[in-house]
């Protein structure tokens, strides 16, 4: 039952990434990303690391997808333009590729795993925990440092963020919902006693 | 292991089903009802002008803003949970490295704040 | 023969099929009868009579627009992505209804009784958005173009504060299952036993955030009739359309059983001496939905700066220093420990 589940888990990811390469609008790209990010969940889940499943999902397909897309729906691109532009790549991207291919193999055939680390992999549980909260117990104290380094980088990016994409535009009235709140009749409307047929 | 994993089965039966009942429903329409397309039908809805030119516009950079701070704040509460799950077991030095990152954050939080990124225009 | 339900391969697959028509096949129908009262409330609140015709006081009325969306003609709009199309609605439905399978409705009563259900729950509603940004993408058309973005960014800024809410919960029970919340809550005084006291800034927080979360008036800005027609859902159609229509109601029950679960108790008595049950559970979540369906009723709709203005500055500021709050006095028992659940027992 695992070995079908890892399967179609395994399947429907490399399909996804295939088609992620392959599609010509940049739209199904994503769509299709989407299918693999969440069949790696699956396959997360099959390890028993649910946090890490419900996390890739949540920060990945959830916020990170939802950006790509925002990005490749504003974008008005132009394909035929991008044809020639990739054609220019192409070596460089085939070198590129051709050196990962070899790395993944001779990780493949020299790399040696250490004796524990394969029981230590199986037991992706310690015993009489759940997975987010053996997580939490170490996370915080014993990479301390690592843990605010993060923190420290989401600072970062927030901040570059803004410096990059934000432009106010001058023309623009904004609402003060405070000064709406505070104005009161005494200072906004006056009272006059007008007679009839005197006027002001 | 092995009991946990099967507490997720029912998840993908369940999804299994539900794409069944979707995919049921869109075939009964098509199944059932008639189709008949004109192309003043089928021209996309624009209070009854014909459409200009092709919907899929640049919009506002805002958008984009908008969805990176979104990242960086769910990135921060995918930081939380594993705190709030393990909080009555976990160390002092814990708490307070949480509390720690948590201000940083909502330094973040003030300076966007103060640069009016959070103003909608 | 109850070994075979147990034991082999084909009697658990059957077990889990028909556990899951349990839930499914009720939710439906209640789906249809919540639609009916939807709109009886709506109608009571401006003093109309509402659907009263198809069968004994309009009570039919849904079954009636089924049979009316299925025998409709689907139209595709020209330069529409056809595939996108029609996936959309099918994402908005079945991320719906999956997100019920960890939703327990009495003790033990639950399909899939994983360790990370809130965070399952968290993850498919912050999948939602998809279902709105390709349906108005795919769309080829300016509403819903504009209605999609509009409502995807919405969409997102108020799930930020949904989350830290939750984190809240989390702190006081100190387990992401919804059965241990639930059962987190149990305790002598009933009703005053649950979150809804202790976390009473954060329920009406929640319950506002869900109306943003789900496309609810009066945060109903992407079908906002004056501006942008129906929003991402101009251009459809026939059971296409009855789909996201499922989709969204099924989410704003799911949000009614989540604030019952997570501040009322779900299935527990409010008061200590009646039995416990799934009847609670259900009344409460009828409770929730009248609150929705009154909301909807007497509410004007925001603008769009106004409605981002209160997720990102009133909204997501007043839910973060809730979590200091609640981190600060369970750490160190304020308050007779009412945030540090697990101290008190039960």
């Amino acid at each position: 039952m695992i070995t079908f589940a890892f399967y179609l888990f395994a399947l429907s990811a490399i399909t996804g990434g295939l088609f992620t390469v392959i599609s010509r609008n940049p739209v199904h790209s994503v769509l299709w990303l989407i299918l693999a990010f969440l069949s790696s969940a699956g396959l997360f889940v099959l390890l028993g690391a649910e946090f890490v499943a419900m996390l890739l999902i949540i920060v990945y397909v959830g916020a990170v997808m939802v950006l790509f897309l925002f990005v490749v729906m504003m974008l008005d691109v132009d394909f035929a333009e991008l044809k020639a532009e990739m054609a220019k790549y192409l070596p460089l991207g085939m070198l590129v590729g051709l050196v990962i291919l070899m790395q993944l193999a001779m990780a493949y055939g020299a790399w040696d795993a250490n004796s524990g680390a394969e029981a230590r992999l199986q037991a992706a549980v310690p015993e009489g925990m759940h997975n987010t909260e053996a997580l939490g117990m170490i996370l915080y104290d014993q990479y301390f440092l690592l843990f605010q380094l993060a923190g420290l980088i989401l600072l970062v990016a927030m901040v570059g963020a803004i410096l990059l994409t934000l432009r106010h535009r001058q023309d623009i009235r904004r609402q003060n919902v405070l000064e709406q709140i505070y104005r009161d009749p005494a200072d906004a409307m006056k009272l006059k006693d007008v007679k009839p047929g005197q006027g002001l | 292991m092995e009991e946990m994993l099967r507490e997720y089965l029912p998840i993908l039966v369940f999804l299994a089903i539900a794409i069944a009942l979707g995919l049921i429903l869109i075939l009964a329409a098509v199944v059932i009802a008639v189709r008949n397309p004109d192309p003043e039908k089928v021209s996309a809805y624009e209070c009854g002008f014909n459409a200009f030119d092709d919907a899929r516009m640049k919009f506002d950079v805002r958008f984009y803003l908008v969805s990176i701070l979104f990242i960086i704040f769910d990135l921060e509460i995918a930081f939380l949970f594993p705190w709030a799950v393990a909080f009555k077991d976990i160390s002092m030095v814990g708490f307070w490295s949480m509390i720690v990152f948590l201000i940083v954050l909502t330094v973040g939080f003030a300076y966007e704040w103060k640069k009016g990124a959070l103003e909608w225009e | 023969m109850a070994e075979f339900f147990t034991t082999t391969y084909l009697g658990i697959g059957l077990t889990i099929v028909g556990q899951v028509f349990l839930i499914v096949i009720p939710l439906l129908v209640c789906l249809a009868f919540l639609m009916y009262a939807d709109r009886k409330v709506w109608a009571a609140v401006q003093m109309r009579r509402g659907p009263n015709v198809v069968g004994i006081y309009g009570l039919l009325q849904s079954f009636a627009d089924f049979i009316k969306y299925i025998v409709k003609e689907v139209v595709f709009p020209a330069g529409a992505d056809r595939t996108v199309f029609l996936l959309a609605p099918m994402i908005t439905l079945v991320l719906s209804l999956i997100a019920w399978a960890v939703i327990p409705f009495n003790e033990g009563w639950i399909l899939s009784d994983i360790n990370v259900a809130i965070l399952y729950i968290f993850a498919i509603s912050s999948l939602e958005v998809y279902g709105v940004i390709m349906g108005g993408w795919a769309s080829n058309s300016k509403y819903p173009f504009l209605g999609s973005l509009r409502s995807a960014a919405q969409m997102i800024s108020y799930e930020v504060s949904i989350g830290l809410i939750i984190i809240g919960v989390i702190i006081s029970t100190g387990s992401m299952n919804l059965s241990d919340i639930v059962r987190a809550q149990d305790g002598a005084y009933g009703i005053f036993n649950w979150y809804w006291l202790p976390h009473l800034p954060m329920l009406f927080l929640f319950f506002v955030s869900a109306l943003a979360e789900t496309n609810r008036p009066p945060f109903d800005l992407p079908e906002a009739e004056s501006e942008l027609v129906a929003g991402y859902q101009v251009e459809y159609s026939s059971t296409p359309f009855l789909l996201f229509m499922i989709g969204e109601l099924v989410a704003v029950v799911l949000m009614c059983a989540l604030v019952s679960l997570l501040f009322f108790g779900g299935w527990l008595s409010p008061i200590p001496w009646l039995p416990d049950g799934f009847l609670w559970m259900f009344v409460k979540m009828l409770f929730v939905f009248f609150m929705f369906a009154m909301v909807k009723a007497i509410t004007p709709r925001y603008r769009y700066d106004q409605l981002m203005r209160l997720g990102w500055k009133v909204f997501l500021p007043m839910s973060l220093g809730w979590v200091f709050f609640v981190a600060f006095a369970a750490k160190f028992q304020w308050f007779g420990g009412v945030f540090a659940r697990w101290t008190v027992g039960g």
